[in-house]
């Protein structure tokens, strides 16, 4: 069944006044606000022609709603369902209401009835479209409702019988409008009894006959009058009573809260952050898109941020590598060119050391030399000498 | 709205339909005030006034409860705001009550900037709500509504005029907040002096374009007691949760010397008219406007700041959908930028960083060059020294062969004499 949105929790004992304050009164001024507001209701209603839509609405609004002037959906026959609306003004004991009557004719009337709901689907829809343009208007006044809140949907009198319907309908899973459960003893014996009619059988009529001494109003048979507000010949008290006069602002507040509310996400989880892949959810969708926007700059940061990071590591370790090698080249190159320099020296010296040596042997063998020569020329003198004095040859 | 709006509203093709008898529907406002009840309702008043001037006092009284506020000191260094929620009952309705008081107003030497935490506070509580509107799953009839409904702002009995403190904080509050302005501890204002006192207030307010809440009067149920109401501004009003017994009853008062000043005497003060104005006849009113003016104005200047508009450029309506996929498509667009330009800055560091170093390679490669050369240079000296020391060796061992082969023949000519020598000589 439909899920309620839940009441705000448990309320702790409240604090007790010490005398008058005053705002005992805050519900007189909502009441004086709201009716001063007028109030508007979106009814629909959807069946095949002839199953006495019109009448039901007339009864249910004791008046002409559709007449001769405005006749009802079943004279409206068109070649394709349609959807339309009668919108009017009803003012009672002050209060007014703006009643728009929403019908469908020829709904289930072709021959071929796949799809022919598609039509009421599309406009109850577009009417949650219109709600949400204005509502996202960066200039918004004051927003007409004109959402649906509630479809009153007519089944054919087939032989199956209700009990037949209701399990169908728990088989298939509809969910169909859920009474809230109140405190009150008295109205929960009502839902309760409404419930148990589900779903109701309705006899609507404007015309007034006369039943022992009563004026009633109902459908006049040969046996007998079924009347309309006998809540033994038929449902339709019931369904007045709980449509109109006591729950009337539950069903707008459910349309509101809840069928709206998944429209509305539906619609925005769609186009936004989740608009590109709409496969894909971000989270249980409990932000608004700009913050899921914010939320992914952020991550946007956080993600250059580290990129950035790891780029700069990769550029700092190439330099590193690039410098060392650099370095290690240097140092090569430096270490040739000590061991260069270092033979060269070795060289120099060794050839220092053969100079000396050579030049060492030669002043040797040039004083040896000298010597010689020396010898030589004292012998020679002695020869002189020696010649002179006769002792040679 | 009068029935007048509703069918100008509802555009064309409304009519006016007769009802033959009693339908029901005249239950709607209490359908809707059964299910606001049940809800409990929700109200928060934001105090601002200096230190001691009567701010918890006068709650206490107005709401006939202790709600045991600590006094404050003066010593504040700048203004704060202290929120308390209370749940109240009186009968079948249930009030959650939000008191916030400013702390340290008015304490400061320098005050210019003692409206701006007061500005931020209700500015936060618009947020918040904003931010709830905008989620996609949200949950708006159980948000506890924390935004300032009202603000009663305390104006110092001083008797003569607003201080400028008081002129320029209701200024900057007027299009945030619905203002009551009270003349607190009334009852040290002369009775003469009160009358000339609202007026030059009033006044004041007036020439200085401060827009102060207005009691409705579109209502012809409370129009004339809101109008009459409205010539009473400001309301001078006294505080007390003491009690003093007057005839034979026990009344909330302050006993003087020369007399008790009855709370709820109204000769005495405008408290009644405040309580009947703010709490009786109005509350619900002052929601509304917070709601539907004050808010909406924030929510309007906030959407326009993030870009949102109603019509593209060329005047087309622009639905909800068209502007958040345009916003996103720009913030994608911006953080691709941004990747982009990061990673080109890299390029061109490292681009930057190669030329570096190939640059100091090469200096390298230069500088060994030019040691090498060096080296080669040396090496030819050396070599030349080289060379030129094995010319004079070979020069010389020529010279002494020669010399040898010569002394030889010398030798053998003369073997006798220089046998001796020879001897010698071969003993050399």
């Amino acid at each position: 069944m439909i899920e309620r949105p839940e009441a705000g929790g448990g309320v702790p004992h409240p604090r007790s006044l010490e005398g008058y304050v005053g705002f005992a009164n805050l519900p007189n001024q909502v009441y004086r606000k709201s009716v001063k507001r007028g109030f508007e209701f979106t009814l629909m209603v959807v069946g095949e022609s002839g199953l006495g839509k019109s009448t039901l609405i007339n009864s249910l609004f004791l008046s002409d709603l559709y007449s001769k002037e405005y006749p009802g959906p079943s004279l409206r026959i068109k070649k394709t369902v349609q959807v339309e609306q009668v919108k009017v003004l009803v003012k009672e004991g002050g209060v007014q209401l703006t009643l728009t009557i929403v019908d469908t004719p020829g709904f289930g009337d072709a021959v071929d009835n796949s799809n022919c709901w598609q039509p009421v689907i599309n406009y109850i829809d577009s009417k949650f479209e219109d709600f949400l343009n204005s509502e996202s208007r960066v200039n918004r006044r004051q927003m007409a409702d004109t959402r649906v809140h509630c479809c009153l949907y007519f089944i054919a009198p087939s032989g199956h019988g209700l009990d037949y319907v209701m399990k169908e309908i728990k088989e298939q899973n509809i969910k169909i409008y859920e009474f809230p459960v109140t405190e009150d003893d008295e109205d929960n014996k009502l839902i309760k009894k409404f419930k148990d009619h589900v779903p109701l059988a309705v006899v609507g009529s404007t015309l007034v006959f006369e039943v022992n001494g009563r004026k009633v109003r109902g459908r006049q048979y040969p046996w007998g009058v079924a009347e309309v507000e006998n809540g033994e010949h038929c449902d339709f008290s019931l369904l007045r009573n709980m449509l109109i006069r006591t729950h009337m602002q539950d069903l707008k507040d459910i349309t509101n809260n809840v069928h709206y509310e998944n429209y509305r996400s539906r619609k925005l989880a769609a186009v936004t952050g989740n608009g590109i892949d709409a496969s894909k959810t971000k989270g249980p969708l409990t932000r608004s898109p700009l913050a899921e926007m914010e939320d992914e700059r952020r991550e946007h940061v956080a993600k250059m941020k580290k990129m950035e990071t790891e780029m700069e590591q990769v550029f700092e370790m190439k330099v590193k590598e690039k410098k060392q090698k650099l370095k290690d080249s240097e140092n090569e190159l430096q270490r040739r060119h000590e061991q260069m320099k270092k033979n060269l020296e070795a060289q120099y010296k060794e050839l220092e050391e053969k100079r000396k040596q050579f030049e060492e042997e030669k002043a040797a063998w040039e004083m040896e030399q000298r010597v010689l020569e020396q010898q030589r020329l004292d012998s020679s003198k002695t020869m002189e000498k020696n010649k002179k004095k006769g002792k040679i040859f | 709205m009068a029935s007048a709006d509703i069918v100008r509203q509802m555009g064309e093709n409304v009519r006016p339909l007769s009802l033959s008898g009693h339908v029901g529907f005249d239950s709607l406002p209490d359908q809707l005030v059964n299910k606001s009840t049940s809800q409990g309702f929700c109200f928060n008043i934001l105090c601002v006034g200096e230190t001691g001037i009567g701010k918890s006092t006068l709650m206490d009284t107005l709401f006939n409860t202790n709600f045991e506020n600590t006094q404050s000191t003066h010593y504040e260094s700048r203004v704060k705001l202290k929120a308390q929620t209370y749940e109240l009952q009186e009968s079948t309705a249930r009030l959650k009550l939000t008191i916030v008081n400013s702390v340290g107003f008015g304490d400061q030497i320098n005050k210019e900037d003692s409206y701006k935490p007061i500005i931020d506070y209700i500015d936060a509580q618009f947020e918040a709500y904003l931010q709830e509107e905008l989620k996609i799953k949200r949950s708006l009839h159980n948000y506890h509504d924390s935004r300032i409904h009202v603000c009663l702002y305390f104006i110092s009995p001083t008797g003569h005029s607003l201080k400028s403190l008081d002129l320029v904080t209701m200024k900057k509050l007027d299009s945030k907040v619905n203002i009551i302005p009270v003349i607190a501890k009334a009852d040290t204002v002369a009775k003469n002096e009160l009358h000339k006192f609202k007026i030059k207030i009033m006044g004041e307010l007036v020439s200085n374009g401060v827009q102060i809440y207005q009691f409705p009067i579109d209502d012809e149920t409370v129009a004339k007691i809101n109008s009459t109401m409205n010539g009473h501004l400001p309301f001078a009003v006294i505080g007390s949760t003491e009690e003093v017994k007057v005839g034979n009853k026990m009344v909330k008062a302050r006993q003087y010397p020369w007399g008790v000043v009855q709370v709820e005497n109204e000769n005495h003060s405008d408290f009644v008219k405040l309580r009947e104005m703010l709490v009786c006849v109005n509350m619900e009113d002052l929601r509304e406007q917070t709601h539907t003016r004050h808010y909406e104005l924030y929510r309007r200047c906030k959407l326009e700041e993030m870009g949102f508009k109603d019509t593209d450029p060329n005047n087309k309506p622009v639905s909800l959908q068209e502007t958040y996929e345009a916003k996103r498509n720009e913030f994608l667009g911006e953080l691709q930028r941004k990747e982009e330009e990061m990673r080109q800055m890299f390029v061109m560091r490292v681009k930057e960083k190669e030329s570096q170093l190939k640059e100091a390679e090469r200096e390298l490669q230069d500088k060994f060059e030019n040691l090498k050369k060096m080296h080669q240079e040396e090496r030819k000296k050396l070599d030349e020294k080289k060379s030129v020391l094995d010319e004079e060796m070979s020069v010389f061992n020529k010279r002494k062969a020669a010399t040898e082969l010569l002394q030889g023949q010398a030798f053998q000519t003369a073997p006798q004499m220089n046998l001796k020598k020879d001897k010698d000589r071969k003993n050399y």
